[in-house]
């Protein structure tokens, strides 16, 4: 009885000990399960912290300052940089070309019917894909300089070409519709190709039965696409969306390099909110005033993205619950 | 001819590097050079700087100032980074050159106060007013051996309130003016750059009535080239302009000549400008299509003009300038004082802006030299451009940089100003609005500036 009184504790000890051992390894298994993917997503978030969070928070703190990049100080000043923006004709006027020239309805339109085209059975299928990816490849800023000649207001290609036709020459630099026409092109030209590109990849995953199906069941093109095509596509064209608008809110590129000065024009008929940026930071030297206009956009683009969503959403849903 | 000149880059850069190893080899052989009086002394038997330690030096500039073969697709006749290297064995140079002058202040600015700039750095006329506002960031270049050197304003333009100059003046823009013979003819006007200086000699209002009779007998054609150009002209001649010298405050508004001159230059622009931008694709275009008869040039200009309207013929240079002088452009070299090697920095751009040097860097790039000597070296007097219809192009710079009125007041908002009544002159030109509800936003948009 004493022996095995004496002998118990081992035996309980070890058991227990191995309990403990397995609930150990338990635990660390379960931790590799749960810990695991943070840790390998970290790497991405500590870059971001460091490059994408760290700059928006120090760009808040300058905003609020009178700074002087050269020598690295500042003077607090409130709101005054915030008020000045807020009270500068010029950020209205560049918010107001901002949205015009958020050309991305029309160019994802046209990239949705190219995508659609090049879904079908054609020849030479890689070539053409390919192809509609080429203006894609181009430096924006050599396509601005060939863009800029050919749009020039007396002696450009285009307004030449109106001539012969009897239209009187377009004032491409200085009638304000007409740069965005002139920008939004040039924008366009760049960009409906990859869009089109990626959605066609989304179209390409649509299981071809559906079409069969509803083809058995009598519905023609047209009603296919709508019903089928653009439901199915919806994740997809959303996230082309919303990067298509972002991309459209942070036009630089082709405005800045449209005439020579970069200043968006005289009357500052294509001035974007991000030229108003750069030049009062770089020409002006005034950073402090230039974060506050980052900030201001930030906050536009993040709203606009979010009305995006929301309304693509509702937009898509509709169509596909009207065509069940 | 294109081969030839790779070639010819090639055994540069081959002889360069060689030469540069040469050197690396030098250095790591010997534990350290200085300390051995033996290799100091084979080493270097002319010159004082050929004992000196190896020092690699970095000089950054911007368009084409004449400096280096490197700069041009044709070849230059000197290249004084080569030269300065081959009299200085110990130094190694890396040449780095910016397309365009804004390039370079975006680079200039972002670096000025961490560091990280090149030990030469070249700024030009049109921020040097930025530049000047961190001039303690820079090395004082001021010493005997260049007093004196520049012309006035040059010199003037890089020396800040405390005295300390801070930049060695490269080359400089006096202006003249630059027409085209056949058109003035056709309109009935004399032909010749003697009758055209004579001409043109006077004030604005001459010049603008001159402007009157070319488009009167030209049946409506512009005069000149744009109001943006006349107005840089203009403007240029007043003493404080848009801010005040002594308090730095913005005065453009108050200031009666400012608002004279922009009335004076929109009454005649309307039918007297091109009204084209300059730089536009319309303006190049107007180069060679006879769309605008003159140009106030400075010597830069000249190549600008002839590489963009090759076929043309009958443009000349005329002798003088409405009003007196005027500038348009020029650079000086700075060595920014946080540089590893400031003294050998200095050294360097102190040759390089020497008068022999840039009389070579004129026959090179067409630069036209700030140094007061420079204007009696035949080099540059004697220069004379075949394209211009042989105008002695040297003769008449210098008498035009003579000219020039000592150094117009250019302060922390000189381009910003600068800037909003430009803006407000194209709104004119391009008809967007009238003079008077233009200048109303030029007065906002200065209003604005703080």
């Amino acid at each position: 009885m004493a022996s095995t009184d004496i002998e118990a504790p081992p035996a309980d000890q070890q058991r227990r000990n191995r309990r403990a051992d397995s609930s150990m390894r338990q635990r660390l298994a379960r931790w590799d399960l749960k810990v695991s993917p943070y840790a390998y997503i970290a790497p991405f978030f500590i870059l971001f912290a460091l490059f994408g969070l760290f700059p928006i928070g120090y760009t808040a703190v300058i905003s609020l300052m009178d700074w002087d990049t050269i020598r690295n100080s500042g003077e607090f000043i409130g709101m005054e940089n915030f008020e000045f923006v807020l009270n500068d004709r010029k950020f209205w006027v560049s918010l107001r070309n901002t949205f015009f020239l958020l050309s991305s309805i029309p160019q994802l339109i046209v990239a949705t019917f190219i995508a659609a085209m090049l879904d079908h059975h054609l020849k030479a299928k890689t070539f053409w894909r390919m192809g509609t990816l080429v203006p894609y490849v181009m430096m924006p800023v050599a396509v601005s300089l060939v863009f800029s000649q050919l749009f020039a207001d007396e002696y450009g290609v285009f307004n030449e070409w109106l001539g012969y036709i009897g239209i009187e020459p377009i004032q491409w630099h200085k009638d304000v519709l007409a740069s965005h026409w002139a920008i939004a092109t040039m924008v366009n030209f760049r960009w409906t190709g990859y869009n089109a590109l990626i959605l066609l990849a989304a179209m390409q995953a649509i299981p071809r039965e559906l079409y069969e199906a509803s083809a058995i069941d009598g519905a023609g093109k047209l009603r296919r696409f709508f019903s089928i095509t653009l439901p199915q596509i919806r994740p997809t064209a959303i996230f082309v969306i919303i990067t298509a608008t972002v991309g459209g809110l942070q036009i630089f590129d082709e405005p800045r390099m449209y005439d020579t000065t970069g200043d968006g024009g005289a009357d500052q008929q294509w001035l974007t909110t991000t030229m108003y940026m750069y030049n009062t930071g770089w020409g002006e030297l005034n950073f402090g005033r230039a974060s506050a206009i980052a900030w201001l956009l930030f906050l536009i683009i993040v709203v606009f993205g979010l009305l995006n969503f929301f309304l693509t959403r509702r937009l898509i849903s509709s169509d596909s619950s009207g065509g069940k | 001819m294109t081969i030839t000149r790779h070639k010819k880059i090639l055994a540069l850069t081959a002889g360069a590097t060689v030469f540069a190893l040469t050197l690396a080899g030098c250095a790591g052989g010997d534990e350290d050079p200085a300390d051995d009086p033996t290799t100091e002394n084979t080493a270097g038997e002319s010159t004082d700087s050929a004992n000196a330690e190896p020092v690699e030096l970095t000089i950054a500039t911007f368009n084409t100032p004449g400096f280096s073969n490197s700069e041009n697709e044709n070849e230059y006749q000197y290249d004084l980074i080569e030269e300065y290297m081959e009299l200085n064995p110990h130094v190694t140079i890396t040449y780095n050159r910016a397309a365009e002058s804004g390039d370079a202040r975006e680079n200039f600015f972002t670096k000025l106060g961490p560091g990280g700039l090149a030990d030469v750095e070249m700024v030009e006329v049109d921020w040097m007013p930025e530049v000047m506002q961190y001039s303690d960031l820079l090395a004082d270049l001021s010493s005997p051996d260049v007093e004196g050197r520049w012309i006035d304003f040059v010199e003037a333009g890089a020396t800040d309130a405390d005295g300390r100059l801070i930049g060695y003046g490269t080359d400089t823009g006096p202006q003249a003016v630059c027409y085209r013979a056949s058109l003035f003819e056709a309109a009935g006007l004399p032909s010749s750059p003697d009758e055209v200086a004579t001409l043109l000699d006077g004030d604005w209002a001459n010049f603008f009535s001159v402007g009157d009779d070319y488009v009167a007998g030209s049946g409506g054609a512009a005069f000149f080239d744009s109001a943006a150009g006349v107005w840089q002209g203009m403007v240029n001649q007043l003493d404080q302009a848009y801010e005040d010298e002594a308090t730095g405050e913005i005065i453009a508004l108050e200031n009666p000549e400012v608002k004279a001159l922009y009335d004076q230059l929109t009454a005649a622009s309307e039918t007297q400008s091109s009204h084209f931008g300059q730089w536009s694709e319309d303006w190049f275009a107007g180069l060679s299509n006879g769309a605008y008869a003159t140009m106030l040039c400075p010597p830069w200009m000249l190549g600008v003009i002839e590489g963009n309207a090759v076929d043309t013929t009958d443009w000349n240079v005329a002798n003088v300038y409405p009003n007196g002088g005027g500038n348009w452009g020029g650079s000086w070299l700075t060595v920014p004082a946080n540089g590893a090697n400031v003294e050998e920095a200095t050294k360097l751009a102190a040759w390089l802006t020497a008068p022999e040097q840039m009389a070579k860097a004129f026959a090179n790039a067409g630069t036209y030299p700030s140094q007061v000597a420079a204007y009696e070296d035949p080099a540059v007097t004697g220069a004379v451009n075949e394209y211009f219809n042989s105008a002695p192009i040297g003769e008449i710079f210098a008498e035009r940089a003579v000219a020039v009125v000592p150094s117009p007041y250019k302060g922390e908002y000189y381009f910003q100003v600068n800037d909003a009544i430009n803006n407000a002159l194209t709104r004119v030109e391009e008809g967007t609005d009238d003079p008077a509800a233009s200048w109303d936003k030029a007065v906002a948009d200065i209003e604005a500036i703080s």
